[in-house]
């Protein structure tokens, strides 16, 4: 409970800045550039609430630095795999989504919402029920190897159900709200 | 007469113009409007400065919406927790509430909020939590303070106003405001807890009168004068417990407006023994004047009856006063019946027991308001203390 406190801290005060930058790997000794983990802020990220399946994060990332920085990677326990993706219209018009190749490219001094509809990270294997008013904590991966450790909300959300690309699956919509006693909130909360 | 023949032909007529418009084109008529037709009033909006901007702070070490001059729309939500919920899930709920009511009063959209631009519009926006016994209980800590009222002669409560687990208080001077905080707070809510009763009310609208100014209720009533002043001595004793929480109660007042309509003016202000015209006490002038309950009449009579409701609700214990902060409510009659109206009594007090209680009880013995008015609801809350960034209501209770 404590260390749930501290983190929300950061996670949802209204200041909407995340600032929880690290560097797992260390930052390249002798190069100009200042690495990515330390040049990128996270506003507002949150996740999808769902039982189980697929979710969704969101938020924006703003890049301070004066080079571009590619995100490349994200990791959480909160699912087997992550991926970057993109919502883009198929042959048909209707959006699909699917992953970014070479990943989420953040200009120089500009930012990359991450947002329903559009670009998200995508939690494609949940390994345990992400309940709203919970935290998923992530950790975005760089093309210079360093890294950038962010804590995440879980928000109940009716929409972000875009169909996944070349899946018989249907995507994100597992987070479909029980409100019966038997399935809702406390029940499977021990 | 030619002169008023010639007249009566060449002026166009409000009649004629309207029609006209609408035969031409019913889109353009539209957009012209009628004040364009009717009025000299300089355009909307020429010379009023926006209030909607107008926040007021969330994190202190009281919640706000107390203090807080009232707004003018305010809404209740009682909300029933759903079973089997936590000590844990509880937790997460009122993080989720908080930083929502935390975002969404200083003007910015809530997380995830699905409609941004109706969240840039605080106009005083508050949201105030309350706590019924049972999430004092299943926090940790002892609900003894905020038990329902006994039962009063004067009752008729009916189950679907009574009680609930948590009260979430949203007001704002924009009716707008209210439906989408109250909407954003409810997507939230909504896998923890079901909605047991909405109670929406209303004063004057912002800026029609001076700030300040003593609410006025459907029977035509100044109501309130004898309101202690937030940011008193007097209040801070009489509201604020030493940790910044307090407590509320609200209670919902069917006001007969039909048979209120039967009473002349002077029964009116004798059964109150207050004016009409500015809420004086019918023994004084100006509105704060005080009563004097000695004077008597040429008959030998007090001039404020022995049952006139400002006798009644006095003490001579002066610890047994509220502060009081209601709202009219306005609803849709059912049957035969032209009114649903009524007031949204809501009190704050130190001691629910000790403060509000034995008023009521004064009042429900005898009060000659009681023929006019009939409690239908009842809810008692704890309203925990503010929280500061990064923290969320109710934390407090959560220490154990």
């Amino acid at each position: 409970m404590k260390t749930s406190f501290a983190l929300r801290t950061v996670a949802l005060s209204a200041a909407t800045l995340v600032a929880m930058a690290g560097c797992a790997a260390d930052p390249v000794e002798n190069s100009s550039s200042t690495p990515a983990g330390y040049s990128i802020t996270m506003t507002d990220p949150w996740v999808k609430a769902a039982d189980e399946g697929m979710s969704a994060g969101f938020g924006t990332i703003e890049n301070t630095s004066d080079q571009d920085v590619t995100v490349t990677a994200v990791t959480s326990d909160a699912s087997t795999e992550l991926e970057l993706h993109e919502t883009v219209a198929n042959e048909s018009g209707a959006m699909m989504m699917r992953e970014k190749s070479g990943g989420f490219i953040i200009p120089a001094h500009g930012e990359l919402h991450l947002e329903p509809g559009g670009n998200h990270i995508m939690l494609m294997d949940l390994t345990a029920p992400l309940r709203p008013g919970s935290e998923v904590a992530m950790t975005l991966a760089f093309s210079d190897d360093t890294t950038f450790d962010l804590i995440a909300p879980v928000k109940d959300f009716a929409g972000a159900n875009e169909n996944y690309e070349g899946s018989d699956h249907e995507g994100m919509n597992h987070g479909d709200m029980k409100m019966d006693d038997s399935d809702s909130e406390g029940a499977h909360d021990h | 007469m030619p002169h008023t023949k010639t007249s009566t032909t060449t002026r166009p007529s409000r009649r004629g113009v309207l029609f006209g418009g609408a035969a031409a084109s019913l889109g353009a008529i539209a957009a012209l409007g009628i004040d364009s037709l009717t009025s000299t009033a300089a355009p909307a909006g020429a010379s009023e400065p926006p209030h909607g901007h107008t926040t007021i702070p969330f994190y202190g070490a009281h919640q706000a919406g107390i203090t807080t001059e009232p707004q003018a729309h305010a809404t209740y939500i009682a909300l029933s927790l759903r079973h089997a919920l936590d000590r844990a899930s509880l937790g997460r709920l009122l993080r989720l509430l908080t930083d929502d009511a935390a975002r969404l009063t200083q003007g910015q959209p809530a997380l995830a909020d699905t409609e941004p631009e109706l969240g840039v519009i605080p106009a005083r926006l508050t949201v105030t939590f309350g706590f019924g016994p049972k999430i004092v209980e299943l926090a940790g800590s002892s609900a003894a303070e905020i038990q329902p009222l006994p039962k009063f002669a004067i009752d008729q409560l009916d189950e679907r106003w009574n009680d609930g687990d948590l009260l979430l208080h949203i007001a704002s001077d924009d009716p707008l405001t209210v439906a989408h905080a109250q909407r954003m707070l409810l997507k939230d809510a909504r896998r923890f807890a079901s909605v047991k009763w909405v109670q929406t009310g209303f004063r004057r609208s912002r800026g029609s009168e001076a700030s300040g100014t003593t609410m006025r209720n459907l029977f035509g009533q100044v109501d309130g004068t004898a309101n202690p002043s937030p940011d008193t001595e007097d209040f801070n004793t009489l509201v604020w417990n030493a940790d910044g929480s307090t407590t509320m109660v609200i209670r919902r007042i069917r006001m007969d407006v039909d048979t209120w309509d039967e009473v002349d003016r002077s029964g009116r202000e004798f059964s109150v023994g207050r004016t009409l015209a500015n809420g004086a006490p019918t023994t004084g002038v100006q509105e704060h004047d005080e009563p004097d309950f000695e004077a008597t009449n040429a008959l030998g009579f007090t001039v404020i009856p022995a049952h006139a409701h400002i006798r009644r609700a006095r003490s001579g214990n002066t610890s047994e006063r509220i502060f009081r902060r209601g709202y009219n409510y306005d609803d849709v009659p059912s049957g035969s019946d032209i009114s649903n109206s009524g007031l949204i009594f809501v009190s704050y007090q130190k001691s629910v027991a000790k403060q509000f209680t034995p008023m009521q009880q004064r009042l429900a013995d005898l009060d000659a308001l009681n023929q006019w008015t009939t409690p239908i609801g009842s809810a008692v809350f704890l309203i925990p203390p503010g929280c500061a960034e990064g923290g969320f209501i109710g934390e407090t209770l959560f220490t154990s």
